[in-house]
């Protein structure tokens, strides 16, 4: 067999030459760890520093220690379209009536303000309760007060068509209790615009 | 091949569930863009404009000019810079459990990610792919680069 070795380093270049792929983890927001594992049929790495990256090369992954401006170069254009991130707010009632306490009431400018203010706004309305009652009561009574919120928005103006409404139940409690623990901070409407 | 057949499968599935689906069953929505972007979804183009709604299937594509910015329902950021092609294989969430599923193919270009919800609650559910590679979340923000080749 004649083997044609002059094909076989151009190959070699162009394939060793060039990162056909790329896999950087970035620092999470809020410190806490984070880690992304890139798999391929050879096997697989472990990215979890931020920066941290792999490259493939000649068809073999291999991990590199990339940088900041490394980052920018690579992805600027990417990171700079990345969307606003959502922002929450916390709605809470007074007693256990469908009315917001002082404060909530007051908060509901700002809120309709993020929702003018955003491109292209939607609104995720949540329900949360706490744990008195059970689950599937929990799940009803935390739509119904996420649709009550909606109609508050809607009635500040906010179009309808931009808020859906969710209801969590007793799945997330911003405190943790036993079951059939009453926990005012607990019955609460997240809004989470973005 | 067989993985070719495979593809056809999937995007026979998603087609026919796209055809069903409405404004309310949109898993995300365009939020920036720049210069050149279009959506191709059941083989027809449309302007990638902000305000635009993404469904399952969708194929996401810049041009040299181009970037893009999409948050999806369960708050999932994906923004893609120039030349690129992503697909939104699958995208499932349901909002009293946060439970669902992301599968994001990126064909070419540049992909930044910031999870969401659902990898909160199930990171297993969500995976990236490259034509070569799986990328598994267990984290938060990352960003992926794809060469060139076979775009589907």
């Amino acid at each position: 067999m004649r083997i044609d070795w002059p094909l076989i380093i151009v190959a070699g270049l162009l394939l060793g030459g060039c990162v056909s792929e790329r896999v950087v983890l970035l620092p999470s927001p809020d410190d806490r760890p984070t880690a992304v594992v890139v798999r391929d049929a050879r096997g697989e790495v472990v990215l979890d520093k931020p920066y941290a990256s792999v490259q493939r090369r000649a068809g073999e992954i291999r991990p590199v220690q990339s940088s900041p401006a490394e980052v920018d170069k690579w992805f600027g254009a990417a990171l700079a379209a990345q969307p606003l991130k959502p922002r929450s707010f916390t709605l809470y009632f007074a007693g256990g009536a469908e009315m917001l306490t002082p404060e909530s009431e007051a908060e509901l400018a700002t809120i309709k303000r993020e929702i003018a203010g955003r491109p292209a706004s939607e609104v995720m309305v949540i329900g949360h309760t706490d744990t008195v009652g059970g689950l599937e009561a929990n799940d009803k009574l935390s739509l119904k007060r996420a649709t009550a919120v909606r109609e508050i928005l809607i009635a500040t103006g906010v179009p309808g068509e931009k808020i859906e409404t969710a209801g969590r139940g007793e799945r997330e409690p911003l405190v943790k209790t036993g079951d059939e623990v009453a926990e005012p901070q607990n019955r609460r409407v997240e809004i989470s615009v973005r | 091949m067989k993985n070719n057949i495979r593809w056809i499968a999937v995007t026979l599935v998603c087609l026919s569930v796209n055809v069903m689906a409405t404004e309310g069953d949109a898993a995300g929505m365009i939020k920036n863009s720049k210069g050149n972007v279009s959506i191709e979804r059941a083989g027809a183009r449309i302007p990638g404009v902000v305000g635009t709604p993404l469904f399952s299937a969708d194929r996401v594509r810049t041009g040299s000019d181009g970037s893009v910015g999409v948050t999806l329902r369960d708050n999932t950021l994906l923004s893609a810079g120039p030349n690129s092609l992503f697909v939104l294989d699958k995208f499932e969430f349901e909002s009293t459990t946060n439970a669902g599923a992301v599968s994001v193919g990126v064909r070419k270009g540049t992909l930044a990610v910031a999870t969401g919800k659902i990898a909160k609650q199930t990171p297993e559910s969500i995976d990236f792919h490259t034509p070569t590679s799986v990328i598994g979340v267990r984290g938060t923000e990352f960003a992926i680069e794809a060469g060139s080749g076979n775009e589907d």
